[in-house]
């Protein structure tokens, strides 16, 4: 992932020569094979430990090329893992807090089920891998200075930026006057779950809340499920001034959408701060789903009968994409998908990792696709 | 011409859709093993190249020139050889195993940032835009079709004796003899087209930008082959001299002038090495071209008749299979140009059983025969008939 750079003009100067000496390639390209943390031209980072948080989340300790920024604790961070060859996206909030004396930082990633990369990251990677990675980014963090007095309220996974803020706060001995109330299915599914109990143990003004939405060894009713979810009732038992706090809220959609709902309801919305993570959509598997198709670059809706190819389908509508072959050859068409799915019409084959670059002579659209054209 | 009478509509259409069962079957494997493979080369690729242009540097140690007391005339030629080679290797596999396949898309799939075709540059003085346009646009889909596919004797060679003969052609072979020399140069104007600005067929103005961005890539390439790497060499000799108290500006012109020489070396290996490859690739004896008749309304199938009947095959080695980017799998780079350069290998008994079940030729030979008889052909061809 490439990054922005601030440099001297000297610096600048210097680097402009040593980059002639490898043009085409940069300077860089031959540092990384000496260190690969070293390099410019794309950030890496070395998996330094791995660490079984629960039987499905997993830590792993990173250590960051020489490009990397410091963190506010609650921001996340991009890593791009490749599995099977290919390369994938994904972004997880840092875990660590951001006194960490060694250089590095840590991510804790969830096994979710059919997750395709976050099993491939809690099972398959190991210390000495190399991954690329991104610098931190995002709004989601407490104010630098200023005193808060938070609410924490987080579920699953979740709770891994929150971690982040609790340890920072520890470590730089403001920890403040604070409720945490955090969703879980059973005890042993809570994540950081002894880190948590110690800071109870140390803090008095930590009030921990455990919300568990499952009772082990019993069958789980819809009802039953629905009543652990968030009620008013609910906060008022376990955070009686919540009227004073202000909110930080990391969780699945839904505990968010109820979250915002009831915040914007009580006029307190500014105290409410989310983290939400977009879930992927489930590509469709029926061929020909009909649908609209965005070519962004032209701002132009068009109506898909998801038959047709895209390149086809642009210029009948009186674009005109660059193109070559028209069959798949050349390459001389590929542009980015933004979003949604396109089927490839030669194999079948369903793209939809948002940002791949599709060849739109040889596919069509399933259902509603934005396209970089 | 060219396409094969012997076969009927139907038959040609069922020739494709095995061809396609052939390739998806391959595209469907496609994995960890071939990114380990790709970034495995350029791994090897790089630090053969920094190894080069080292070894060439301690080669000025050896100088007889240098007036060091270690100097001898065999070490001196040893290394820089050794130098010289190592980087025309580098530029070998980074023009042809990287550069050309990378830019086919072929690994594309990984969607690796660093490992694009649409940002990939090549370490040559043509500019990676201009000859995907020129190579992956023009001559892949115009494989061998006269009047449409410039690759066709690159517009100053006469290579079929279909191309009716012209008085020029007598100069045939020096041509052929001076665009292997000077190869990447032929390469990198090859998208311009010279000869149609020649022709009066296109302005200069027409060809402005392109020529522009042409000078951009050739300043820099040669820069630092022929500027920049030569003083860095004298770089090191200069405190060398001066505490020994020798003749500085000497020397220094002489370390210059190596680092120089060992580049040029390197640099040529490359020319002629991608000019011999290549010119296997469609010039040898028995491959066939097209006229813009036969490929009217032609169909999937049918391109993928005119690509196995138009391109040639190497017989040869895994590491001369790589040194050539996979191009002794000629025809079946025409056939699948974005399938991955290493799993050709895997593909061609394939093909070539394909081709035979359906009685169609399979061009392929020893190097001495194909070379030879593209040779042959240049020569003969620069008289009429």
């Amino acid at each position: 992932m490439t990054l922005p750079e601030k440099k001297s003009a000297l610096g600048s100067f210097i680097e402009g020569v040593a980059d002639a000496f490898a043009f085409p390639l940069r300077t860089s390209h031959y540092i990384e094979l000496v260190n690969p943390l070293w390099t410019s031209h794309a950030m890496q980072a070395r998996i330094e430990k791995v660490w079984d948080e629960s039987a499905t989340a997993r830590t792993l300790t990173l250590r960051p090329g020489k490009n990397w920024r410091s963190f506010k604790p609650g921001q996340h961070v991009r890593v791009g893992i490749p599995i099977g060859g290919r390369h994938f996206t994904r972004t997880y909030s840092i875990s660590s807090g951001a006194e960490s004396s060694d250089g590095c930082f840590t991510i804790t990633v969830k096994a979710i089920p059919n997750g395709f990369v976050s099993n491939h990251i809690v099972r398959q990677l190991k210390p000495g891998d190399y991954i690329p990675i991104g610098i931190p980014q995002g709004d989601f963090y407490l104010p630098d200075a200023q005193p808060v007095k938070p609410l924490f309220i987080t579920a699953g996974s979740g709770i891994t930026p929150i971690m982040s803020m609790l340890r920072t706060l520890d470590a730089e001995q403001r920890f403040p006057s604070t409720t945490h109330i955090h969703y879980a299915p059973q005890s042993y599914d809570v994540i950081f779950g002894q880190e948590l109990q110690a800071l109870e143990r140390k803090y008095k003004r930590y009030n921990l809340k455990c919300i568990y939405t499952r009772v082990p060894g019993e069958e789980q009713t819809e009802e039953g499920l629905k009543a652990q979810h968030f009620t008013k009732a609910q906060l008022e038992a376990n955070c009686p001034d919540w009227r004073e706090r202000d909110v930080y809220a990391c969780g699945p959609q839904p505990l968010l959408d109820a979250l915002e709902a009831f915040w914007e309801k009580e006029g307190l919305r500014r105290q409410l701060h989310t983290e939400r993570f977009r879930a992927t959509l489930a590509p469709s598997n029926v061929a020909g789903q009909a649908g609209t198709v965005m070519f962004a670059q032209s701002n132009c809706k068009i109506v898909s009968d998801g038959q047709t190819n895209l390149l086809r389908l642009a210029e009948d509508n009186g674009l005109n994409p660059a193109h070559g072959c028209r069959m798949g050859i050349c390459h001389g068409c590929d542009a980015k998908l933004v979003e949604g799915c396109v089927r490839d019409l030669r194999t079948n084959e369903l793209l939809s990792e948002a940002g791949q670059s599709i060849q739109i002579c040889v596919c069509a659209a399933v259902g509603n696709a934005v396209i970089d054209v | 011409m060219g396409m094969p009478k012997h076969l009927s509509a139907g038959e040609i259409e069922e020739f494709g859709r095995e061809m396609d069962a052939i390739r998806n079957e391959v595209m469907d494997t496609r994995g960890e093993k071939d990114r380990a493979y790709i970034l495995n080369i350029i791994k090897w690729q790089r630090s053969m190249a920094l190894y080069g242009r080292v070894i060439i540097f301690l080669s000025l140690i050896f100088s007889p020139l240098g007036g060091l007391e270690v100097a001898s005339w065999p070490l001196f030629v040893a290394f820089l050889g050794l130098g010289a080679i190592m980087l025309g290797l580098a530029k070998i596999i980074e023009n042809m195993e990287l550069g050309h396949n990378v830019m086919h898309g072929q690994w594309d799939w990984m969607r690796d940032p660093n490992i694009q075709s649409n940002t990939w540059e090549w370490d040559t003085v043509c500019p990676s835009d201009q000859w995907k346009h020129s190579h992956n646009v023009v001559h892949h889909t115009w494989t061998n079709v006269f009047g449409k596919d410039p690759d066709i004797g690159y517009g100053v060679l006469r290579v079929s004796d279909e191309q009716p003969w012209h008085a020029k052609y007598l100069l045939n072979p020096v041509i052929n003899f001076v665009l292997m020399m000077m190869f990447q140069w032929g390469v990198g104007v090859h998208d311009i087209e010279l000869d149609k600005i020649m022709a009066g067929k296109k302005t200069f103005a027409d060809a402005k930008p392109m020529l522009r961005r042409f000078m951009w890539k050739a300043v820099r390439q040669l820069r630092k082959d022929y500027l920049l790497w030569p003083l860095l060499g004298v770089a090191f000799t200069v405190p060398v001299t001066v505490l020994l108290g020798l003749d500085t500006i000497s020397v220094a012109a002489y370390a210059f002038l190596t680092v120089c020489v060992g580049n040029t070396i390197s640099n040529m290996m490359r020319n002629i090495w991608t000019n011999m490859i290549i010119f296997c690739g469609h010039f040898p004896e028995g491959v066939q071209h097209f006229t813009m008749e036969e490929v009217e309304g032609e169909t999937r199938s049918a391109w993928y008749v005119r690509q196995l009947l138009g391109s040639c095959n190497i017989g040869g080695g895994k590491l001369f299979h790589i040194l050539s980017g996979n191009l002794s799998h000629q025809i079946e780079h025409h056939l699948f140009p974005d399938v991955p350069s290493n799993r050709y290998p895997e593909m061609s008994p394939r093909v070539r059983a394909l081709a035979k079940r359906y009685n169609l030729p399979y061009n392929t030979g020893s190097f001495t025969r194909q070379f030879g008889t593209t040779t042959w052909k240049i020569w003969r061809l620069s008289f009429p008939g």
